[in-house]
């Protein structure tokens, strides 16, 4: 009885879920995707709209986990040959990618189907980070940010500040110090430790972080974080955590929970951010934008791309392709991107985009969105601050982290931080290296 | 050794077949696969396959921070087992008086088992909360210091310390109710009029008479702080502040999918393989020896 | 004896107290409203939001599917390997056949290598059988354990001869006997394995969250990590400490209502 009753329930369990798909009128294709809240939501209205515009592709968003599960989940079904057509990857994965002969170029992809999209018209920090020697683009830009710093208007105002962003570490220095004497929880902190703190000031300053032109000139092997600059910067941040106005608030992008609950004077993060920030913060409190902050003595450079791509893999079939083709050439188009960059926060990938949402007035409308790209046409691109694309820098950024949490809570130097940090990221970076020598 | 009853030549295969199945498929597959596995390097996608032998465990032994997660793992397990024990014997044996409702007050200790780990977690994540959770309050007006487990290594180790013990302390405390209760009363009773007091009448009679409970419950919790406590952890602290709770079968975990390394990985796997069957192992001797007790 | 038993009760009463304590305090979280969570001093009586918290913890996660799933995997493990244990502890305690000592050595080894020691492989050969993200994936690979089949063997072995002797003198074949006989007096182990099995299915949480990708395929205990206030979230412990107890009712209640037969098969496993 036990057996049968058994049967029927796994029998019906697999009806609900595995039966194959009554054939469909239109082509399916499957886009992976990590992003949660505000902007799963957006992502989903893209999708429909893509899907309402015509009736021969049905794009299917789905969301798998966050970016690390979302790109395992892509590496399972790949090797199980069921590959889903589109995966959003983050930009640490783009050398994994890379190098993994599973992918689909997009610059081939769209001119294996005759699609047409001007690609000089992305904007150059974007094109730069994602395409190769050849200036050809390997995947689609989608999401693209770079890190901004925030502040909160009412917290300042408490503690007698002017309602200005900081423009210098020795600023946020200051600054912080009055919030916390005014007693401010959270006087400054950072989400994303080690791509703000460490890959992106790097870059804002012109310093090198890898070998190899960080990557871009082979594989690199060799992290350049513990120099005089690392070092400085470093010192700075541990005397903040132990004078206590640097809060630190976990890895990746944890600490944006001190921001969003109100308790953060002054925060660097994504300029993604915007959009949670926005809902999250409404009628409880105000906050601005501005830049980076800048450490004195060193060189300008410039803020690096960050958030994530749609790659391509291999293993679909043609007319699926052709689909996919499509639904690129919908999200580049300009009106999708200008909407796209609006109701995000991300950057706007196109020129054309950029000049849109200044005409239409959407930038004197929301300010704080300009931040991000004021940032970066002000900036210098140099050798050192295109980006940065090692293999297996999920584990690279993971080891700083670690690291980072060894500083601040005053348990190693910094230098000796920096140094174990470098130790353990040339070992793995060796390691990828290995395998495609 | 009991004489076979039936006789048939296929049925009994027949009979054992799903199970064989099942653990040649699912178990012996991939437990040499690991072992396959843990001699190359291997690339995400699977494109690139490169045999070195014993590279991946020269990496992991030539490591600080790989004996620093053994040592976690041993100590962590250790300190949730010892005071675990301690604290459910404790009680057990101040509890242990002919009362009704036995059965009621085990029922009410028992439940939390059905917690799982990291549930467990995130409610104590809760409690522990730097800026709502209850504990933090109340210790506020003890000391200024700041349980941040963010960046304390000890702090967060002590928040899954205490999340786990939590979860295991019914079960423990049960089991030595019942171990105490099976104990005969006149063993006891012929100790104190020999003089004998509490104290030296629980470490001459009562605790040695335990032994067999002590150590199936020491293995039990040894076992659950080793393996199962990845929940909690992966809910919790996810390793840190630095490599604080970066316990074996998590940093195992992290380096296949986080990291992407499966070679890595699946060398660490075989080393918990060994470690598990040194422990199986003493343990079956352990319980032979307890056979002729 | 009157002292000591109230000194006894007293204990056990503080001790539960203890135990119980955080749970209470995560109920009432859960009937809390955000301001009333993120409001310093902590209250500790139940506030007045229950049911707008759960409802939100039950709409905004899928909980129901989540339920579902995290039921089928408990019980499909929970009976899996009740049946395919029980078979093979009746085949090799009532039968003589070639191989039966490595079969028994085969099971046994099973015991040595928990899931987390072998989770890459595992999850290689799952996804070459194209089970990741499916029902078969979460439950097929977790029946592949020896508890069971140890528990019934002891137990087998401690059934008189004369019974199976009796039943061939009646004619009655192994099929029969099993079913007839030995089944029904197995039934305590049955009752004390399934609240085990199904506790360890339910709160499984490795092994769900290596294999399934999709939320629709997620169990329960995985399911509600998108609850957990993290990062860019409104602090809402409320809605989480709802989800949480609605993922921990259902084995907690299975161990609450059979706990005469779990205690059973807890002491009855440790032989």
């Amino acid at each position: 009885m036990t057996r049968s009753a058994l049967s029927v329930l796994v029998a019906a369990a697999v009806l609900l879920t595995g039966a194959p798909s009554t054939s469909r009128a239109a082509t399916e294709i499957q886009f992976w995707h990590a992003m949660t809240a505000v902007l799963g939501e957006r992502v989903n209205e893209i999708a429909n709209k893509f899907n309402a515009s015509q009736s021969e592709y049905v794009v299917k968003a789905v969301h798998k986990g966050s970016y690390p599960e979302t790109l395992n989940a892509a590496i399972a079904a790949y090797r199980a040959k069921q590959p889903p057509h589109i995966v959003q990857v983050f930009e640490v994965g783009t050398q994994t990618m890379l190098s993994s002969g599973a992918v689909y170029p997009v610059y081939q992809l769209m001119s294996d189907h005759g699609v047409v999209i001007d690609w000089n018209d992305v904007i150059s920090p974007v094109r730069g980070y994602y395409s190769t020697t050849g200036g050809n683009l390997y995947s689609m830009p989608f999401n693209s940010s770079t890190p901004i710093l925030y502040y909160n208007k009412d917290l300042f105002k408490k503690a007698g500040l002017p309602d200005q962003a900081p423009a210098t570490w020795d600023a946020i220095e200051s600054m912080a110090k009055k919030l916390k004497a005014a007693g401010v929880k959270c006087p400054f902190s950072s989400a994303w430790p080690s791509w703000v703190l460490v890959e992106n000031m790097h870059a804002y300053h012109d310093q090198p972080f890898a070998d190899n032109r960080n990557g871009f000139d082979g594989l690199a092997t060799t992290l350049k974080i513990n120099g005089p600059f690392g070092v400085k910067m470093m010192e700075r941040l541990a005397r903040g955590a132990k004078e206590g106005w640097f809060t630190y608030g976990g890895r990746l992008n944890k600490a944006e929970a001190l921001m969003t609950a109100g308790e953060c004077g002054i925060f660097t993060t994504s300029s993604a951010y915007i959009g949670n920030l926005t809902r999250a913060s409404e009628g409880k409190f105000t906050w601005g934008t501005g830049p980076l902050p800048r450490l004195a003595g060193f060189p300008q450079g410039n803020s690096i791309i960050g958030g994530a791509t749609l790659w391509v893999l291999r293993g679909g079939k043609p007319e699926e392709y052709k689909g996919v083709a499509q639904f690129f050439k919908y999200v580049a188009s300009t009106e999708n991107q200008a909407w796209w960059a609006g109701v995000t926060g991300y950057l706007p990938l196109t020129n054309s985009a950029a000049k849109a949402m200044e005409a239409s007035g959407h930038y004197a409308k929301n300010p704080n969105q300009k931040t991000a790209v004021v940032q970066m046409s002000a900036g210098k691109t140099t050798p050192n601050s295109q980006g940065i694309r090692l293999g297996n820098f999920n584990s690279v950024r993971d080891a700083i982290e670690e690291q980072m949490e060894n500083i601040f809570s005053g348990n190693k130097s910094p230098k000796q931080g920096l140094d174990d940090a470098v130790a353990k990221s040339n070992d793995v970076l060796k390691e990828f290296a290995a395998l495609y020598r | 050794m009991r004489r076979a009853v039936f006789r048939n030549p296929w049925l009994p295969y027949a009979l054992v077949a799903p199970q064989i199945a099942i653990t040649l498929v699912f178990f012996f597959w991939p437990a040499f696969d690991s072992l396959r596995l843990s001699l190359y390097r291997a690339s995400p996608f699977g494109d690139r396959l490169i045999f070195i032998g014993g590279g991946n465990f020269a990496r992991l032994l030539g490591d600080p921070a790989y004996f620093r997660s053994a040592a976690t793992s041993l100590g962590f397990s250790l300190v949730v087992t010892v005071a675990g024990l301690a604290v459910a014997l404790l009680l057990a044996s101040l509890a242990n008086a002919k009362i009704r409702g036995l059965a009621l007050y085990r029922t009410l200790l028992l439940w939390p088992y059905g917690i799982a780990p990291a549930v467990a977690g995130v409610i104590w994540l809760f409690v522990f909360h730097p800026s709502f959770g209850v504990l933090p309050y109340l210790l506020s007006f003890v000391t200024a210091y700041q349980f941040n487990w963010f960046l304390k290594g000890w702090v967060a180790l002590m928040l899954i310390v205490i999340a786990a013990i939590w979860k295991q302390f019914g079960y423990n405390l049960a089991f030595y109710l019942a171990g105490l209760q099976a104990i005969p009363g006149s063993v006891l009773e012929a100790a104190s009029v020999d003089g004998a007091g509490p104290i030296r009448r629980f470490f001459a009679i009562t605790f040695p008479l335990l032994s067999p409970v002590t150590f199936f419950l020491f293995t039990l919790n040894m076992t659950f702080a080793f393996f199962e406590t990845f929940g909690l952890i992966h809910a919790v602290t996810q390793g840190g502040p630095g490599d604080a709770t970066s316990i074996l079968v998590y940093r195992a975990w992290k380096d296949g999918f986080d990291g992407l390394q499966l070679g890595y990985s699946a060398a660490q796997s075989v080393i918990l393989m060994l470690l598990v069957i040194a422990l199986t192992a003493a343990q079956f001797r352990y319980a032979e020896k307890k056979v002729t007790y | 004896m009157g002292r000591s038993s109230v000194i006894a009760h007293g204990i056990l009463a503080v001790s539960i107290a203890v135990l119980a304590f955080p749970l209470y305090y995560a109920f009432v979280i859960s009937t809390q409203s955000l301001d009333e969570v993120t409001s310093l001093p902590p209250k500790l009586a139940p506030s007045t939001h229950l049911v707008q918290n759960y409802a939100d913890a039950w709409t905004r996660v899928g909980m129901g599917r989540l339920l579902l799933n995290s039921t089928i995997v408990a019980l499909a493990v929970a009976l899996g390997k009740i049946v395919i244990s029980l078979l093979s502890a009746f085949a090799i305690v009532y039968f003589d056949f070639r191989g039966k000592q490595l079969v028994f050595w085969m099971i046994f080894i099973t015991l040595m290598l928990p899931v987390p020691v072998r989770i890459v492989s595992t999850y290689q050969v799952v996804s070459v059988l194209g089970w990741i993200d499916t029902y078969w994936g979460l439950t097929v690979p977790l029946m592949a354990s020896a508890t069971g089949t140890f528990l019934f063997r002891q137990y087998y072995r401690t059934i008189p001869d004369s019974l199976a002797e009796a039943a061939q003198l009646d004619g009655a074949g192994p099929l029969r006997f099993l079913w007839s006989i030995l089944l029904p007096l197995s039934t305590a182990n049955i009752a004390a394995l399934f609240v085990i099995l199904f506790v360890y299915g339910w709160n499984d949480y490795l092994w769900p969250l290596m294999i399934t990708n999709s939320q629709e395929m997620r169990t329960a205990v995985i399911g509600i990590d998108a609850l957990i206030p993290r990062t860019s979230q409104l602090p809402e412990w409320n809605v989480a400490m709802a989800a949480a107890m609605m993922v921990l009712l259902p084995p907690v209640a299975i161990i609450v209502a059979m706990q005469r037969w779990f205690v059973k098969g807890l002491i009855e496993t440790e032989k």
